[in-house]
């Protein structure tokens, strides 16, 4: 869980990273998608390097469900009779909803492949397939629901990394003092706000019209 | 003060429970909360009624024994056992209800009552140092760094009270287990069946059918002692050791 | 030691004495003396290391035929379950708690005494075994004491390789304080928590050997009688508290270490379920029950607040380094804040009473004086019915003199506590203290090698008399338990073992079937009485009784009044008390009240023993025998002798055997703190 939490973590962070190079144009984003699909040539063919990519984050991906379907069934056996009254002491919301947060990410991520990668629909004209991504970009965040279904979807990924961040450090076992404990909580926060944060200026920038086409 | 209390009733493990309202009056803030309950419970006694089990011994809140989901707070609103908690953390007028702690490794017994041996068993799997009677060398052949020990003797207060489990919304018991797998893995001698003790404590701990650790958080804040959530770091990173080294 | 000169034990250094006055006829009848029949004689220093020698061996593929019961789990039956286990022994172990690692040693805090002489400050086994015969008033023998202070510092090397985390210094090596008034450093600690550190060593102990099969563990059951056949301990019966199955357990060798019976007090700092049953029950089955009467009162305990109270809560002495003891020189000002009362008003009465020990007199001239405050309408804090119990606690100088962080690191624990429990902040308001029922030095009698009158029953721990005489010092209880059940025990348990193992008996002899019927009727009895009153009100009752007139300070009048007083009380107990619940499920009424039978009948035990001892010692002051300006005066003439209690029947009295106190190497003195 914790191993490809962080791999998801690794990804999302060069994923958000490439993505803000729509704020250099279209060309230069168009490029950075080519490029991501040339990377490794001649060692790798065409798409090699994408491909392992794929392969790898849908074997995390299986891992990150499994377990987290494991766990969640394990703590529905330990505890068959609920409380009539439980109050929260010592736990953060994204610490508690890692279970809905996890499964709307997965929700999510299917439409945005949807969206972008495998049928490339285009929301406001309902097209489908196209080879320009800049311009799938722009007019997918020029629907405003759109925007909103995204920006809802980067709440819970920020939730998510929020807790998962610290969480996974902890179960590698790299928090053993209170200091570095609190290093491990600080670096939730900023993952999780320079992720979803990150993600977000894209589609905000793409709505109020300073990303265009 | 005038209390209402909830209390969870249930006769025996295999009936079905329910949440009972109760009246007590003329509650004095000095009283604990368990001082409370034997009012409730002589009052009971004279009515006729059964009075309501619960478990308690040393009221002092060393022994571990007392337990007590308290308005949905394991050992209630203070960072104590519930043996230690005092009515003036109440208010005239309240309502307060009172349920045992839940988890499928802690069966109801009766009432309020629970069976925590799951937690015997854990230690019985490897919570120990391996030192028969007769054998140790002189106490100070074996120096152990200061820093170490502290450590060691402040996770070693933990009580085997349950709070972590009830309050932790997997069912897990890590605080416990890591607090055990710290003290003895602080010191010299817990050195040689490190490897092979947290192994099998995990190993107990899971079959038992605690739930598995997701580090939220909840057990720390209710642990009477607080047995802070480093331990349960320190547990997976000896598990995450021994693994690696084919224990 | 002033004074005091070593003696090699070979001669006896007094007589036998004659006890002249007889204050307790009519309650009692004389029965013979009595002799520990394995009483070791040569040079003291030898004795134990020659009876272990002489001590017959288990061959090793026997001793899993050899069946041990050893009820109780605390520091002395924990540590025997798990020597024992280790030999090859088959234990079943039992707690009435749900877990062995509860038993009431947990709750030890101080420390635990050892002649390591680590501080090289002159301690060695011999002033260990000094300090404890005199800390005791010369009233326990001399074999056994010099045995415990030998084997002490075999304990804390076998419990820091069992992972106990006891203090330490910068380099490592293991720290020490000085405790309870003596003059070296030779307690060990582990903060505030040394019974649990202490406990838990012996209950991982313990479940090793769970895990390999040695030991069976029986929790939540409590014992209700003893299985004796043709004269042997052969067994026990108990009842699982859970299920309520009257059970029978069948032994060759039956060990009691089921703790002390402070709780006959009803407040006292023991744990709610700590009873004498265990012990009562062996009694009445033969046992001798010694110095019962002997008891130690503690006297930093958070008072009492109100009727509600239904326990006290101890704090550690170490706050009388620091604290400075008072109450108001006038009696209206008990009422006032404490801050407002003037110094000129306040009377340092230890300070004064006893200019060289002041604040650190030992624990029962502490708690007599505070005692007689009270009773003077000095008593400061709530009025519980007419009377203030309490006094101050100040430590103000301390705080003024070495700061306000000091003073946080070194109590912080117990300050918190004590705020917890009383909602008063010790930095600002003098804390208030009482004394409380702490610790009994009576208990079941035993031979020098733990047994029992009754062959095959051994008592180990605070329920034996053995060790502490009428006094025991600060942090000597836990080494006596640790002592008995890691390397006393299983060097005495095996010479009566090397006979065995005895012919079989199953459940349906006589004796075993007597036995359990007399536990089942008794069952049937408390839930069929049908009366009005609850077993604890009952208790409550007994408690009063005997905090009043068997409590610090005992008179020949008031022990008589109380003795009718708990006739009267038993009397009722079995014609008005009400349990409800039934028999087979878990009650804790019906629990409670098999606790409060016994203990009225140890009560009047306690109150004929008190009455029959016309003189002070250690934990038992009698008015009647206090020198001039009121101390407390021993006579060793008349009374250097255990009392051994028979059993005289429900309807007779009981026997008194006496067994004199000789000794051969240390000489007696009256101890004097002024
Ligand atoms: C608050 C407090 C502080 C103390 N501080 C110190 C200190 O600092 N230093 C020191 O040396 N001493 C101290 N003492 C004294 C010391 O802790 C005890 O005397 C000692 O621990 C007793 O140990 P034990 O093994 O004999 O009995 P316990 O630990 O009391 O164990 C009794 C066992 O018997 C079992 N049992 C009892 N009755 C039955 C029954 N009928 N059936 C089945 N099982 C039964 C119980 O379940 C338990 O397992 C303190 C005592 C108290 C109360
Ligand atoms: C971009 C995608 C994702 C990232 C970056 C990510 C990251 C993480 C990280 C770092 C952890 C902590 C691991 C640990 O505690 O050991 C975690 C835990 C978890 N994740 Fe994800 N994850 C992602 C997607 C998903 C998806 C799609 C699900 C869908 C089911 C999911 C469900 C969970 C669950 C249930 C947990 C367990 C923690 C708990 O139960 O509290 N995650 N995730
Ligand atoms: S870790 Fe804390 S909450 Fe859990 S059993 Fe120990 S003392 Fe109780
Ligand atoms: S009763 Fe012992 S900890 Fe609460």
């Amino acid at each position: 869980m914790a191993v490809s939490g962080l791999l998801f973590i690794g990804f999302v962070l060069g994923h958000m990273y490439g993505n803000l190079k729509a704020f250099a144009g279209e060309e230069s984003f168009n490029e950075y998608a080519h490029h991501l699909r040339v990377l490794g040539e001649p060692m790798l063919p065409y798409s090699g390097f994408l491909w392992i990519m794929r392969v790898g984050l849908i074997l995390a991906l299986i891992a990150h469900v499994a377990s987290a379907v494991i766990l969640a069934r394990r703590a529905a056996k330990a505890r068959p009779v609920k409380y009539a009254v439980k109050k929260n002491n010592g736990s953060s919301i994204s610490s508690r909803t890692m279970r809905w947060g996890g499964v709307t990410l997965l929700v999510f991520i299917v439409w945005h492949l949807l969206n972008f990668t495998i049928v490339k629909i285009n929301p406001s004209n309902g097209d489908t397939g196209g080879d320009n991504p800049y311009h799938l970009v722009v007019d997918t965040f020029d629907t405003w629901w759109m925007t909103v279904i995204y920006l809802l979807a980067m709440v819970a990924l920020g939730l998510h990394l929020h807790h998962g961040t610290f969480s996974s450090l902890q179960t590698l076992g790299l928090t053993g003092s209170a200091v570095s404990r609190a290093r491990a909580r600080a670096a939730g926060w900023v993952v999780a706000i320079v992720v979803a944060g990150g993600f977000s200026l894209v589609p905000l920038f793409v709505l109020v019209g300073i990303i265009e086409k | 003060m005038n209390l209402t209390l909830k209390i969870w009733r249930q006769a025996g493990p295999n009936d079905k429970g329910g949440l009972h309202t109760y009246q007590v009056a003329d509650i004095s803030a000095d009283m604990s909360f368990l001082e409370m309950l034997d009012v409730l419970n002589e009052q009971l006694n004279e009515k006729g009624e059964e009075p309501v089990a619960f478990d308690s011994d040393c009221r002092e809140g060393i022994c571990g024994m007392c337990s007590l989901m308290i308005n949905g707070e394991a050992h209630g609103p203070e960072v104590t056992t519930t043996c230690q908690l005092h009515m003036r953390s109440f208010k005239d007028g309240d309502t307060i209800t009172i349920e045992p702690w839940r988890a499928e490794p802690f069966p109801v017994v009766k009432d309020l009552i629970v069976d925590r041996s799951a937690f015997d068993r854990i230690i019985q799997s490897g919570g120990f140092i391996s030192a028969n009677t007769g054998s140790a060398p002189e106490a100070n052949s074996v120096p152990a760094p200061r820093d170490k020990a502290m450590r060691a003797f402040n996770v070693a207060t933990c009580i085997g009270c349950g709070a972590c489990v009830a309050a932790c919304p997997n069912g897990s018991a890590s605080l416990f287990v890591g607090a055990k797998i710290t003290h003895l893995g602080e010191l010299p001698q817990g050195q040689p069946e490190r490897w092979s003790r947290v192994v099998d404590m995990v190993g107990q701990h899971d079959h038992e059918g605690f739930g598995g650790c997701t580090n939220i958080g909840e057990c720390a804040a209710a642990c009477p002692k607080e047995i802070p959530l480093d331990v349960i770091s320190q547990l997976n990173k000896d598990l995450r050791t021994a693994l690696k080294n084919g224990h | 030691m002033a004074g005091s000169t070593l003696h090699d034990g070979l001669t006896p250094l007094n007589g036998p004495s004659e006890q002249k006055s007889d204050d307790a006829r009519g309650y009692y009848t004389l029965g013979d003396k009595l002799v520990d029949p394995v009483a070791p004689t040569g040079p003291i220093k030898d004795r134990w290391t020659t009876r272990k020698f002489e001590n017959r061996l288990v061959n090793p593929a026997n001793r899993r035929k050899l069946d041990v019961i050893i009820v109780g789990t605390g520091l002395a039956g924990g540590a025997a379950a798990a020597t024992l286990g280790e030999a090859g022994y088959n234990v079943k172990s039992f707690c009435y708690q749900d877990s062995p690692r509860r038993a009431h040693s947990i709750a030890a805090q101080g420390g635990i005494n050892a002649a390591k002489n680590y501080k090289e400050d002159g301690d060695s086994t011999f002033r260990l075994f000094y300090d404890t015969v005199k800390g005791g008033d010369y009233r326990s023998r001399e074999s056994n004491v010099y045995r415990l202070a030998e084997v002490s510092a075999n304990i804390i090397d076998q419990c820091v390789a069992q992972g106990v985390p006891f203090a330490r210094e910068y380099g490592g090596l293991l720290d020490n304080r000085s405790f309870g008034g003596v003059q070296v450093s030779r307690t060990f600690y582990a903060r505030g928590q040394t019974g649990q550190q202490l406990l838990i060593g012996a209950y991982q102990a313990m479940e090793r050997q769970v895990a390999a099969g040695t030991v069976e563990s029986f929790t939540r059951h409590e014992m209700l009688e003893l299985i004796v056949v043709d004269g042997k301990a052969r067994g026990i019966i108990a009842r699982d508290m859970v299920t309520g199955e009257i059970e029978t357990h069948l032994a060759d060798v039956v060990v009691l270490a089921t703790g002390g019976y402070g709780n006959v007090f009803f407040l006292s700092t023991n744990a709610m379920g700590s009873n004498v049953t265990a012990a009562w029950r062996a009694h009445r089955k033969g046992a001798y029950m010694a110095n019962p009467c002997y008891t130690q009162i503690h006297p930093t305990c958070i008072p009492v607040s109100g009727d509600h109270q239904s326990k006290l809560t101890l704090m550690s002495e170490s706050l009388r380094n620091d604290g400075r003891i008072w109450v108001p020189k006038k009696k209206e000002d008990c009422e006032k804040d404490p801050r407002d009362i003037p110094e000129e008003d306040r009377d340092y009465y230890l300070e004064r009473i006893y200019p060289s020990f002041g604040n650190l007199v030992p624990r029962d001239i502490a708690s007599r004086q505070a005692k007689n405050m009270c009773d003077e309408g000095r008593g400061v804090g709530p009025l519980v019915g007419d009377f203030r119990r309490g006094v101050y606690l100040d430590l103000g100088d301390a705080i003024k003199r070495l700061g306000k962080d000091a003073i946080e690191e070194k109590y912080d624990n117990l300050l918190d506590m004590y705020e917890r429990i009383t909602g008063e902040n010790p930095y600002e308001v003098p804390m208030r203290i009482y004394p409380a029922v702490h610790y009994v030095m009576g208990g079941l009698w035993v031979d020098y090698h733990l047994q029992s009158n009754i062959p095959g029953l051994f008592v180990s721990g605070e329920a034996n008399f053995s060790d502490h005489g009428a006094n025991r010092l600060g942090a000597s209880a836990l080494m006596q338990g640790l002592a008995d059940g890691y390397f006393v025990l299983p060097n005495t348990i095996r010479d009566y073992l090397a006979d065995g193992p005895f012919e079989k008996i199953d459940e349906t002899h006589e004796a075993v079937v007597e036995a359990r019927r007399s536990v089942e009727d008794r069952v049937q009895k408390f839930l069929s009485i049908n009366g009005t009153r609850s077993a604890d009100s009952y208790h409550k009752e007994l408690g009063n009784i005997m905090w009043e007139y068997c409590g610090m300070e005992r008179t020949e009048d008031g022990l008589r009044k109380a003795i009718d007083m708990i006739r009267e009380l038993k009397a009722d107990f079995w014609s008005n008390l009400k349990v409800l619940g039934s028999a087979d499920t878990l009650n804790q009424s019906l629990e409670k009240a098999g606790r409060v039978a016994d203990f009225i009948e140890l009560g009047e035990l306690m109150c004929i023993d008190a009455l029959n001892r016309r003189e002070s010692c250690g934990g038992h002051f009698r008015a009647e025998s206090q020198t001039d300006d009121g101390e407390a005066l021993r006579h060793d003439d008349e009374f250097a002798y255990v009392a051994a209690w028979e059993w005289g029947g429900d309807e007779g009295q009981p026997v008194l055997h006496k067994e004199d106190l000789i000794y051969t190497a240390i000489e007696m003195k009256q101890r004097s703190y002024k």
